[in-house]
């Protein structure tokens, strides 16, 4: 009998006739309320992200004056700064992104109460290992992807794709259970928040 | 015929870290001595209960987040013969090979052949509790593999040739001065200037794993969470060693207990709220990276997923029990609980310390082989009030009692003890016994003396209460 | 109100103090109060112990000598804890469902001293006097087992010339645990020391609780201290008046 049988079958005389619960209770918030983008920034902004709020993309990364910068195959060309040195992501090698100056990328959804953005993987967002390696990362939000709080945001994302979820820097409460940023992670986050047009 | 081909089993004896060298009592007696300890513990619990508290505060539903996540752990484990079977299925359509362990020894070699296989002799780990509890470094060493801890407490833990004991901070008995000095004297390469400021200890872990991160080509990680409906599994961390780790490598293997699995992927919404603010006290952690067998292009090309029983549907056969595999292991209990704040993990001789390892070591191993850990709690409730999954461990550790081997002397004055309250007579008879004996002097002997060490013992009223109501 | 006093086996032999101050008190307030013959102790210390086998026939007895009562009341959360929560469930265990059922039954009619003040006879201000400094300990099982919340202190803020300070940390377990203060003796001392420490630090001269058994860990380690600080059951301040101090 091989382990998977084995393993089964111990389960199934554990449970005897245990029988699942009939429903699930949840009545917790399921997320279905307004996103409100001023909490959003107050929380990035509370785990030491930076944010960029109303500002035009290509100018604010330029000052930020990343170099090199990385950016996924698919980023919107509008998004481009001027005068920086620009690598696009088509299979660079770990080094190279390693000793980038930063990355540039979009992101599928924010969540307003934990202050946290997720990316998957999509053209505008690249590899995972893109915005792993620089010690930048740059993310543009839409104000159309910001939502209210977890629940919603599962419900927006698609489980196939590799998902990162990002809330600030890197940052670790190893030492004495205090929160430090920085360890191997980017060291520093900005968000640029894009507001519709009222 | 099912009681022959799977008997629900305990971990096997002479593997793993479940088992401690010495019963409770006298592991606590050493630590409670250890005055630095006692104040990095006290330090640490204080720090993290305010933050943890503050975050769950925040939120208004958190009470209704606990129901449904106790009962969805519920429902997982009555169903969980067929959501392994649904997570085998997803995880092997994405690219994903999936490995059953009956214990220690089986998972053990599954990943020693699996990286032998890559011909490499180095991996990578993310902190996991599934590898620490069945001793895979040690597993990997003996087959000239070495094992690289990522995560910065069990570096810690590694570089200080030491022992984790707290589930989410391995090395939350060390403090800042006494990391400093283990990097000075371990860390090859460190800046001799090196202070002890946490972000400069950071950062010094950062530039010693750099290259290692970007060298390795296997990983070994465990899983927070694993998706029956979808074959995803999510790592929730905080420094980027764990997205380092499940990115960059060419293999991955995850080592991951049986019991982690949630059915769909929209009832994470329960567990990813509930983990952060009950473990490390925050709103998000900084990462947490979910994958689906393998992405072409993009992070590990092969994917290995170790299920692992070793003990645990010996725990799931216990109908009062079970409860303990609802664990998100988040350790809030350990932080909030009186016991372990004072003698800190390395007391409880497990990798699973604290209130959730007093009841889960004791019924991995069967309950004989750790039978002081369900002692090793004064029945205070605040593990019951902390738990994010309403795991009611005070009343395991009541049932794991009755189940656990009593002393000789000890079973037969309870038993006396029980006899003389069912008689009335009896009973006042030894009321007035009590009063008499007490008049021998202030110090008891053992095993009261365990009171007499420390505390004076009231002096024995006139009359009994019943005495006095009698001639009113 | 006719109501019976379960009295504990540990007031009834250690601290009769405590249950003579239950009977003056419920009986200034106007109730009858009403001694059961035949009760001894609930087999708590067995059940929590792990002789749920033993404890059995204490539980039997416990819901045979309190059935025929409305009303019950304990001057110990602990004790009510453990007919309220446990009976049923070693009953259970044995394959008794009868006496589960029953067990359940005096359990829901069976209160702790301050439950039954403010919940069952709707009385904060119960006409005491005690003029000290005063600070109390939350037991643990009167909190988070029992959950009596502010009770207490909602009574002990309406006793005249009574000073209630808080108590840092107050929450923390003190140490006792039952026979936990014996098997683990050297970690109860260590949580008793730093329950001293707080107790201490409010320069209180009366700790107070609604447990004996808890009080006499915390006195029991004030007096080897030589703390000069008392500690006093819930009841014997509730008890308390200008005329019978």
């Amino acid at each position: 009998m091989n382990s998977r049988e084995l393993i089964l079958g111990r389960i199934r005389a554990a449970l005897g006739d245990t029988a699942p619960p009939a429903e699930i209770p949840r009545d917790y918030r399921r997320g279905d309320e307004p996103a409100d983008l001023d909490r959003l920034v107050e929380r990035l902004e509370d785990y030491k992200a930076v944010v960029h709020r109303g500002v035009p993309v290509a100018e604010t990364v330029a000052a930020l004056a990343p170099a090199p910068l990385i950016v996924p195959p698919g980023i919107d060309p509008d998004w481009l700064p001027v005068g920086v040195d620009v690598l696009r992501d088509e299979g660079l090698s770990a080094g190279t992104l390693a000793g980038a100056g930063g990355v540039l990328t979009a992101a599928t959804v924010a969540v307003a109460e934990t202050g946290t953005i997720v990316l998957d993987g999509s053209p505008g967002q690249g590899r995972r290992i893109i915005s792993l390696l620089p010690d930048l990362h740059i993310c543009v939000v839409r104000a159309d992807q910001v939502v209210a709080s977890v629940p919603a945001a599962l419900a927006r994302l698609d489980p196939r794709r590799p998902l990162t979820w990002i809330s600030g820097p890197s940052a670790t409460s190893d030492i004495e259970l205090n929160r430090v940023e920085g360890v191997h992670g980017p060291r520093r986050l900005h968000v640029i928040l894009l507001e519709a047009p009222s | 015929m099912t009681t022959f081909l799977g008997m629900p089993t305990t971990s096997p004896r002479g593997v793993g870290h479940l088992r401690g060298d010495e019963a409770f009592p006298a592991a606590a007696r050493k630590a409670l001595g250890n005055a630095q300890l006692r104040r990095n513990l006290g330090h640490a619990t204080t720090t993290i209960r305010a933050k943890s508290g503050a975050v769950i505060a925040e939120l208004p539903d958190w009470q209704e987040l606990r129901t449904a996540g106790s009962a969805l752990k519920t429902d997982t484990m009555a169903r969980l013969p067929e959501l392994l079977a649904q997570l085998e299925e997803n995880v092997t359509a994405a690219g994903g090979v999936v490995h059953w362990a009956a214990d220690a020894n089986e998972a053990n070699r599954i990943v020693t052949e699996l990286v032998q296989a890559t011909g490499e002799t180095r991996v990578i780990k993310v902190k996991s509790m599934a590898t620490q509890e069945i001793a895979l470094n040690e597993a990997l060493e003996a087959a000239g593999i070495e094992p690289v801890e990522t995560d910065l407490a069990e570096l810690i833990v590694q570089l200080g040739h030491d022992k984790p004991s707290h589930i989410l901070v391995p090395a939350i008995h060390r403090n800042r001065a006494e990391i400093r000095e283990i990097f000075l004297r371990e860390m090859p390469g460190v800046d001799p200037a090196l202070t002890d400021e946490p972000v400069i200890l950071a950062g010094a872990a950062r530039r010693y794993l750099r290259e290692t991160f970007l060298s390795t080509k296997v990983a070994v990680s465990g899983a927070n969470f694993a998706v029956a409906e979808t074959g995803t599994l999510a790592v929730l961390e905080s420094e980027g060693n764990g997205r380092m780790c499940l990115t960059l490598p060419e293999t991955l293997i995850t080592v991951m207990g049986i019991e982690k699995l949630v059915p769909t992927w929209q009832d994470l919404e329960v567990f990813l709220q509930l983990l952060p603010r009950a473990s490390t006290g925050e709103r998000m952690n900084p990462y947490t990276s979910m994958w689906t067998g393998v992405t072409p292009g993009d992070g590990p090309q092969n994917f290995h997923l170790v299920l692992l029983d070793n003990g645990r549907t010996a725990v799931l056969a216990d109908e009062v029990g079970r409860q303990a595999l609802h664990c998100i292991r988040c350790s809030a209990c350990l932080n909030v609980c009186p016991v372990y704040e004072r003698t800190g993990g390395h007391a409880y001789g497990s990798v699973y310390p604290g209130p959730i390892g007093a009841v889960l070591s004791p019924q991995l191993t069967g309950v004989e082989d750790n039978a002081s850990l369900p002692y090793a709690s004064s029945l205070c409730g605040a593990c019951f009030d902390a738990c994010p999954v309403k795991i009611d461990i005070p009343s395991i550790l009541v049932h794991l009692r009755n189940e656990a081997p009593h002393p000789r002397g000890e079973r037969a004055a309870m038993h006396a003890a029980a006899y003389t309250m069912d008689h009335p007579r009896l009973y006042a008879a030894a009321q007035h016994a009590a009063k008499l004996s007490r008049l021998a002097g202030r110090r008891l002997p053992p095993p009261l003396s365990g009171w007499t060490a420390s505390r004076d013992l009231p002096d024995p009223p006139p009359e009994t209460f019943r005495d006095w109501w009698a001639k009113r | 109100m006719r109501i019976a006093l379960f009295v504990t086996c540990l007031a009834d032999t250690m601290f009769p103090a405590a249950a003579k101050a239950t009977v003056h008190l419920l009986e200034r307030l106007g109730h009858e109060v009403v001694f059961p013959e035949g009760q001894t102790c609930c087999g708590q210390m067995h059940i929590n112990t792990g002789y749920q086998q033993d404890a059995l026939p204490l539980v039997r007895r416990h819901v045979r000598t309190f059935a025929p009562y409305d009303v019950v009341v304990a001057p110990s959360g602990s004790c009510v804890g453990s007919v309220r929560h446990q009976h049923a469930m070693v009953a259970r265990s044995a394959g008794d469902e009868g006496l589960a059922a029953r067990a359940e039954d005096v359990g829901s009619r069976t209160y702790e001293l301050s439950e039954l003040l403010v919940d069952v006879l709707g009385v904060e201000d119960v006409g005491a006097y005690y003029p000290h400094r005063v600070t109390y300990h939350p037991t643990c099982h009167s909190l988070r087992m029992i959950r009596v919340g502010d009770k207490p202190q909602r009574l002990l803020r309406h006793v005249r010339g009574l000073e209630l300070v808080e108590l840092p940390a107050a929450d923390q377990c003190c140490g006792f645990g039952g026979t936990f203060a014996l098997k683990n003796a050297d970690t109860s001392t260590a949580m008793l020391a730093d329950k001293m420490r707080h107790v201490l630090d409010t320069g209180a001269e009366v700790c107070t609780a609604g447990d004996s058994s808890c009080l006499m860990h915390i006195g029991g380690g004030l007096s080897r201290l030589g703390a000069g600080v008392r500690t006093v059951h819930l009841a014997e301040i509730l008890a308390a008046t200008e005329d019978t101090p």
